[in-house]
């Protein structure tokens, strides 16, 4: 069994997306309104044109009077749907698959969120009435696990390690900062990345992605129809998303070096999109580097790396904005900021610019096809996307 | 005639000393922040309880404190929910006075009487006025005792009480810290009431005061023992150590507390004594039985005291306390636990009870209804974990998550006969942890939220 995959048959034909940071002068209302217009603008068309809506959102509004409140959306379906960090990628694979079926000719996939008005540090959330048995660790405590993790197992001495975690969050900020959307737009030189006060494990607070507000859309119609709004769309080749039993936490063989939610996601992607060879056939990627660690083991998992070589990739340069497989060129969730339900559609943002040769300073050299990858959960109990865009 | 069965301790790890306090010397026991009189209750009652199959028909559970976590809700239910004690048994709490330890083992010993088992679990957190003698003079710990009849290790035969109806110690709801009388005033009403109900007990017991191996002396006045040696024909030789220095007075617990450490020491044919001085006062004369040698437990209340760490600072130990209000982390409040699922999950919560796949054997924690590695549904066996040995996969420190002892150490740990879990570490150094460590359970209040204690599992290195 597999997905059978909608490779070539849907294409985005707008995108619109707005900073991410500090907001204090805006609520989700604004940031939705702002996004929206954007991709309204960008496709051509008007409100009438779009047929249905999903909006992703963890915990900026509920329902789908979250979106049609603030843009007065006439009696439109508007579903609202959330899978932790992955969610707006999950707006967008459904939204995808809507037009696919035929149901709809145009709709929208948004996604937002504010997280600067709880005035708490990292991430909240609010779980449903419990027995009060959880860990109560927070995230970076849980993604901090993996560094040591790999260390062992590979062989990296610790001060190696914190070089290679150092080089992503360095890398990823030199791409922000060259990018007018980002929340962080400047280069972090390595000391200040070093030495940054300490949160969970290895990990500081330069490891740690942005917390922030924003939201992005995308305009998604079949591919037949996708000249009709754009000279330039690009094309849907794989959407998979995968949940996993949430096994590691259970099992004594997990090590915590890889997500097989991501490795089984990527290998249903690769099979929808027909990639034999990822490391050398995907131009580019936004991953979901929520800690520097995390982007290490994505990739491997992915397949741009061997087992146990990422580390050296990495240092290598192989995933620098100029290296041979650029990973996260806008910043990523680091540099960029990652406000939950925005995030997913905010990686898909980057690749409508790069296919598009609209990525300004930032542009890598054509590009042919772009992968994001979008996780929610922890090690050992994850949700994963994956999808394949081109030309 | 009936009498102890088997008895556990239980002292905490943390010491602080007096010298901090600017208040005596020595040091004194501090129940760490995620511990309460009901926590320490369940590892004294486990101690007691280690070699006992099924319980050893425990039908009876008493808890005694003045330190009960709640002041309506049965805190002897969480007792008997967190040692997996059968649902059928009678639980009571006691309360009201310092000397409600010795009373209630005193009661357990008359039920133990009537064909009874009885579990009795004794446990004090005690705290004082900052910079008062309650704060420094006492200390944490607990002590539980197996009652029946059959081949104990020390039988009862004598006891004598008497209540007294003084201002002594008091605290009236309301008031934050319990308040003494003039000490001089207190030892005279209860020296000659000592003097009076520990002949009387003696007499019971048909014993000599020279008979007596060892005599236990415990009271909210240690003024009262002063004029009570000779009149009682005592010599100082029979007193045992009141672990003044190294615990502190632990109140309702501390006449347990101090009977466990002359149990540890005692042979076969030995009287003991036991007085507690308190609201009135209660003697209770025990003969060791040739049974002792079986029936000590695990740790004795001297390895509790040699394991230690002993540099809590005053602040921190009154920010546990919560008497000292602090600065809180920019994080949520933990949300108080819902009732229906603490309910459902009770075997978890409190008995740390696992389950074994009865098709694979694997095990999972929690219970799972769907195994986690071959899938097969609702095909189960109970698995006990709470005395299962484990030690730490991986570990990190925490320091954005809510704890008052930041940072959180989260560790992965996997147990020696199957399964893992994701938990917390306590009593333990964050700058010595490291993979492979050897680890125990112990049960521990996570936090309180909207007066709700959230107790649960936690590991420890071995103690």
């Amino acid at each position: 069994m597999a997905s059978k995959g909608i490779c070539d048959r849907v294409a985005i034909v707008g995108m619109g997306c707005t900073k991410f940071g500090e907001h204090w002068d805006r609520s989700a209302s604004d940031l939705l309104v702002d996004a929206v217009q954007e991709a309204y603008g960008s496709a051509g068309i008007e409100p009438d044109n779009v047929d249905a809506y999903w909006l992703g959102t963890t915990g900026s509004g509920i329902s789908g009077l979250t979106l049609s409140e603030p843009l007065k959306i006439q009696y439109k379906p508007v579903t609202r749907l959330e899978n932790m960090c992955a969610t707006g990628s999950e707006a967008m694979r459904n939204a995808a698959y809507a037009v696919a079926s035929g149901a709809y000719d145009l709709v929208m996939a948004v996604g937002v969120e504010k997280l600067k008005d709880s005035g708490f540090s990292g991430l909240t959330g609010s779980a449903p009435p419990g027995d009060g048995t959880e860990s109560g660790m927070t995230a970076p405590a849980n993604f901090s696990l993996l560094a040591p993790a790999y260390a062992e197992k590979y062989g990296v001495d610790l001060e190696t390690m914190r070089d290679v975690l150092t080089k992503i969050a360095y890398k990823n900020h030199y791409n922000g900062a060259r990018n007018e959307k980002a929340q962080f737009q400047r280069e972090v030189p390595v000391e200040k990345i070093n030495s940054s006060p300490k949160i969970a494990g290895m990990l500081g607070i330069m490891d740690c992605s942005g917390v922030s507000d924003g939201a992005a859309a995308a305009v998604i119609c079949r591919a037949e129809d996708a000249h009709k709004y754009n000279d330039n769309p690009i094309f849907i080749k794989a959407l998979s998303f995968v949940a996993g039993p949430a096994e590691g936490a259970k099992r004594q063989d997990y090590d915590f070096t890889t997500f097989p939610e991501v490795v089984e996601s990527a290998r249903d992607a690769y099979e929808q999109a027909g990639i034999e060879d990822p490391r050398e056939q995907i131009s580019m990627a936004e991953v979901h580097d929520c800690f520097t660690p995390t982007e290490l083991v994505l990739m491997e998992d992915l397949g741009f790396s061997p087992r146990g070589q990422a580390w050296k990739d990495t240092m290598d340069g192989r995933f620098d904005l100029h290296g041979d497989q650029p990973v996260n060129p806008d910043g990523g969730l680091k540099s960029f900021g990652h406000p939950i339900g925005a995030s997913g559609l905010r990686m898909m943002y980057e690749m409508w610019l790069q296919l598009r040769g609209e990525a300004g300073e930032r542009q890598i050299a054509d590009p042919k096809v772009g992968l994001t990858h979008n996780l929610g959960g922890a090690p050992g109990r994850c949700v994963s996307f994956v999808s394949v865009v081109g030309l | 005639m009936s009498g102890i069965v088997r008895y556990g301790s239980y002292v905490p790890f943390n010491r602080i000393q007096r010298s901090a306090m600017g208040f005596g010397r020595g040091e004194r026991a501090a129940a760490s922040y995620d511990e309460d009189s009901a926590s320490m209750a369940v590892e004294a009652s486990r101690e007691a309880l280690r070699d006992l199959p099924d319980g050893a028909g425990v039908d009876t559970v008493v808890f005694a404190s003045t330190s009960a976590p709640y002041t309506e809700k049965l805190n002897a239910a969480t007792l008997q929910a967190a040692t997996n004690l059968p649902k059928s048994v009678t639980a009571l709490d006691f309360g009201g006075s310092s000397r409600a330890g010795l009373s209630a083992l005193l009661a357990g010993l008359d039920m133990a009487a009537s064909g009874r088992t009885v579990l009795v679990a004794t446990s004090d957190v005690v705290v004082g006025a900052p910079s008062g003698p309650r704060e420094s003079g006492g200390g944490d710990a607990a002590a539980a005792f197996v009652l029946g009849g059959g081949d104990p290790i020390a039988r009862l035969i004598g006891r004598a009480s008497c209540p007294e109806e003084v201002l002594d110690v008091w605290q009236s709801p309301g008031m934050p810290f319990a308040k003494q009388w003039e000490e001089r005033f207190g030892a005279s009403i209860f020296t000659p009431l000592l003097v009076d109900t520990f002949a009387r007990a003696l007499a019971d017991a048909g014993v000599e005061a020279s008979d007596l191996a060892k005599v236990v002396l415990d009271g909210t006045n240690a003024r009262v023992f002063r004029g009570f040696m000779r009149p009682s024909g005592l010599a100082p030789a029979q007193l045992t150590d009141g672990l003044a220095g190294t615990v502190g007075r632990s109140g309702a617990a501390h006449a347990g507390l101090t009977l466990a450490s002359a149990l540890d020491g005692a042979s076969a044919g030995d009287r003991i004594a036991v007085a507690c001085v308190a609201d009135g006062v209660d003697v209770a004369v025990f003969e060791v039985t040739e049974a002792i040698d079986e029936g000590r437990p695990k740790h004795s209340v001297a390895s509790w005291v040699e394991s230690k760490r002993d540099d809590l600072a005053y602040t921190t130990y009154l920010k546990w306390r919560d008497v000292l209000p602090f600065e809180p982390p920019r994080r949520p409040d933990p949300d108080r636990p819902a009732a229906p699922p603490m309910q459902r999950a009770e075997r978890w919560k409190f008995g740390f009870l696992g389950s074994r796949c009865n098709r694979c054997g694997n095990t999972n924690l929690p219970p799972q209804r769907v195994c986690v590695v071959c899938q097969t549904s609702d095909d189960s066996t109970v698995e006990p974990y709470a005395d299962s040995e484990c030690r730490i996969s991986t570990y990190t420190l925490d320091r954005l998550a809510y704890s008052l002892q930041p940072p959180v150490i989260g560790a992965v740990v996997d147990f020696d006969k199957g399964g893992r879990m994701l938990c917390q570490l306590t009593d333990v150094d964050p700058d010595k942890v490291a993979i492979g460590d050897e680890l125990e359970m112990t049960f521990r209040r996570l936090y309180t939220a909207g007066g709700v204690h959230n107790y649960f599992w936690k590991a420890r290195p071995r103690r």
